[in-house]
């Protein structure tokens, strides 16, 4: 090791050098945290596969499922149903799915508990540590969006805000997601398979690939309260245009008082180390 | 403590007492307070700015108390070393130190501020090594460093933090491939990346190597020298006589001894031991009592004592034996050491004097009692 006197020999160099790094703000912590996350993210080919290439296979592969629907009366058309759902796909496979192990793992590694004991504060964790799924999600929107319009010679977006909005809500809501799953996940073993309730029930109930008018009406009328319900809505309304203000404004609510429920579950169960 | 903080103007600020920190750079005393505004303590330490106190410090887990009625003070520029078996409540104080956790009562002061109510105007000013730190295990040493000192106010070059711990020729090496004394100095590095005034180190060098352990020494020596406050944790007794000013020692998260290396090996009696010769008895020496002996045992021809002063009982016993001319064979003499202090801590201060017979080794601590 070296003696700190040599080091401090130089004192003019470096602290000249240093000076402008004034108190660090929160937007700087969390680039810097974000910034290796997404370093780790690229050095993962497991979490580049289920991130980047599982959303793309599965938003083209579910063209055949989607020819197969009766989309009579819906008002829906193969585009309306395909777009809206490779977004979600991108969502919840490079948020969701992604973040809940991102959590884990750094829980298990005293990753998190070693952070905390910095100028970090907790949500900045979180939030810094979700950085680098934010930026997949949203190149992956860019170009599915682009890649289906062209594949499936569809129209662009009727009410682009409500896309944005969409995006927006969905991208909150599964962050918190996330970090709720992760809250409540042992092991990074167990950290693949605890995404699946939350993600099946999605798929299945909320109108990801089949949209809700499919289902039967009574089912239909409860899934249409699930937590992701409300931000397909947003985004199928997207590309339709039908989305009355009202509807646009209750989903809207819907899915953040949702979101308000995960940060409030967060904040409560949110464990920062192993268990011993 | 150099005797000019001993002795100076209570209200003297550190930087016009010996000239500005040498790690602080513009920005850092920019937001340095004055530390004349701190509390002052009363007895020893009156004169010393005190940078981390508690009193009645308490911390429970489910059903389990940790911390139950910790008071210490930490004075500026101090190094305090925290002893203690696994389980007496090291760890758990020094996280309430650190502002990680809330404690279940009492209060906790660092630098005058309530580390984890205040915590944005504390970590900035503190540098924290957790007794097992957690890095991503595929980043590069290099991109660990950088991603901490993103997060640190002040932070010093990399290269330099690096260079402080040894770690100079490791910067491209993944976490993963660190040894595990490697990995320890990267946390300390982390720890010191932010030119802390006040460093908290859990067991810093448990799995290093010798060489590594006394490198280590060095630079918290220096750190200290250049009038950083340290409060560490060890279960090395050398770390602690090499290093700290004042420790303590808990048992049970209680303190249950606490002062210099000095005080607290003056708390245990010294110990004579010898041969008495076949034509001699213990009846023949002079009495006890007078020669300040505190307890003895005697096992076969060989004769234990345990004494408060041992300069004068070694003495007195010395002239008898040329008066009477008897030869003590086998004559040792010794002072008791942080390591009998520790252990009979450790055992939880039992009460097991020479009179019951169990010997010297669990001797009980206080003259007290049948010992008297």
């Amino acid at each position: 090791m070296t003696p700190i006197a040599r080091t401090a020999q130089a004192p003019s160099a470096t602290s000249t050098a240093s000076t402008p790094q004034a108190t660090t703000t929160a937007a700087a912590r969390m680039i810097a945290l974000g910034r290796a996350e997404l370093t780790l993210l690229l050095r993962s080919k497991a979490s580049m596969v289920n991130a980047v290439i599982l959303p793309s296979v599965v938003a083209f592969a579910m063209r055949g499922m989607v020819n197969g629907l009766d989309l009579d009366g819906t008002g829906l058309s193969v585009a309306t149903v395909m777009l809206p759902a490779a977004l979600a796909n991108a969502l919840f496979f490079a948020v969701y799915t992604n973040l809940v192990g991102v959590y884990v793992v750094r829980r298990e590694g005293l990753v998190l508990k070693r952070l905390r004991t910095g100028e970090l504060r907790d949500w900045e964790i979180l939030t810094g540590g979700a950085l680098p799924a934010l930026m997949l999600v949203l190149v992956q929107s860019v170009l599915l969006g682009a890649g289906m319009t062209v594949f499936l010679d569809a129209e662009a977006p009727a009410a682009w805000h409500l896309v944005m909005a969409g995006l927006l809500i969905g991208v909150a809501m599964l962050v918190a997601a996330a970090a709720l799953t992760a809250a409540f996940t042992r092991t990074a073993e167990s950290a693949q398979l605890t995404f699946l309730p939350f993600l099946l029930v999605t798929m299945s109930a909320s109108g990801v690939f089949a949209p809700r008018e499919v289902l039967p009406d009574s089912v239909a009328d409860v899934a249409a309260w699930l937590p992701f319900s409300p931000v397909m809505d947003l985004l199928r309304g997207g590309w339709t245009g039908d989305l009355g203000a009202m509807e646009q404004l209750r989903a809207a609510l819907v899915a953040l008082a949702w979101t308000a429920v995960a940060v409030y579950g967060v904040h409560r169960r949110f464990r920062w180390e192993p268990r011993h | 403590m150099p005797d000019a903080t001993r002795d100076r103007n209570p209200t003297t600020p550190y930087h016009q007492l010996r000239g500005p920190h040498p790690y602080m750079t513009d920005v850092m005393r920019a937001h340095d307070r004055p530390h004349s505004q701190l509390p002052r303590l009363a007895g020893s330490l009156e004169y010393m700015d005190a940078v981390i106190e508690t009193a009645g410090l308490r911390r429970r887990y489910q059903g389990f108390e940790a911390v139950r009625g910790v008071d210490l003070t930490v004075a500026q520029g101090e190094l305090f070393a925290l002893l203690g078996t696994n389980g007496a409540g090291k760890t758990s104080t020094l996280e309430l130190l650190e502002g990680q956790a809330v404690p279940a009562a009492g209060t906790v002061r660092v630098l005058g501020r309530d580390p984890y109510r205040e915590r944005a105007d504390v970590r900035p000013r503190i540098g924290v090594m957790l007794q097992e730190g957690g890095f991503p295990t595929e980043l590069t040493v290099m991109e660990t460093v950088r991603m901490w000192a993103g997060c640190t106010s002040g932070a010093r070059p990399a290269a330099e933090a690096l260079e402080l711990t040894g770690l100079s020729g490791r910067g491209s090496v993944r976490v993963k491939q660190l040894s595990g004394g490697e990995r320890r100095r990267l946390d300390l590095s982390l720890a010191l990346l932010g030119r802390p005034e006040v460093l908290f180190l859990d067991e810093p060098t448990t799995g290093l190597d010798a060489q590594s352990r006394h490198d280590t020494w060095d630079l918290v020596r220096e750190l200290k020298e250049q009038g950083t406050t340290v409060l560490l944790t060890t279960h090395y007794l050398e770390e602690v006589e090499v290093l700290a000013d004042r420790l303590a020692i808990m048992h049970g998260g209680m303190i249950a001894t606490s002062g210099t290396v000095a005080d607290v090996v003056a708390e245990r009696p010294s110990r004579i031991s010898f041969e008495l010769p076949l034509d001699r008895f213990l009846g023949d020496l002079p009495p006890l009592a007078a020669l300040g002996v505190t307890a003895h045992q005697q096992s076969g021809r060989t004769v234990h004592l345990e004494t408060g002063d041992l300069q004068q009982t070694a003495t007195a016993l010395l002239l008898w034996a040329r008066d009477e001319g008897v030869e003590l064979r086998g004559l040792d003499a010794r002072s008791a050491t942080l390591e009998e202090a520790f252990m009979e801590i450790a055992k939880g201060l039992e009460n097991t004097g020479m009179e019951n017979g169990k010997g010297l080794a669990g001797a009980a601590p206080e003259r007290e009692g049948t010992r008297r």
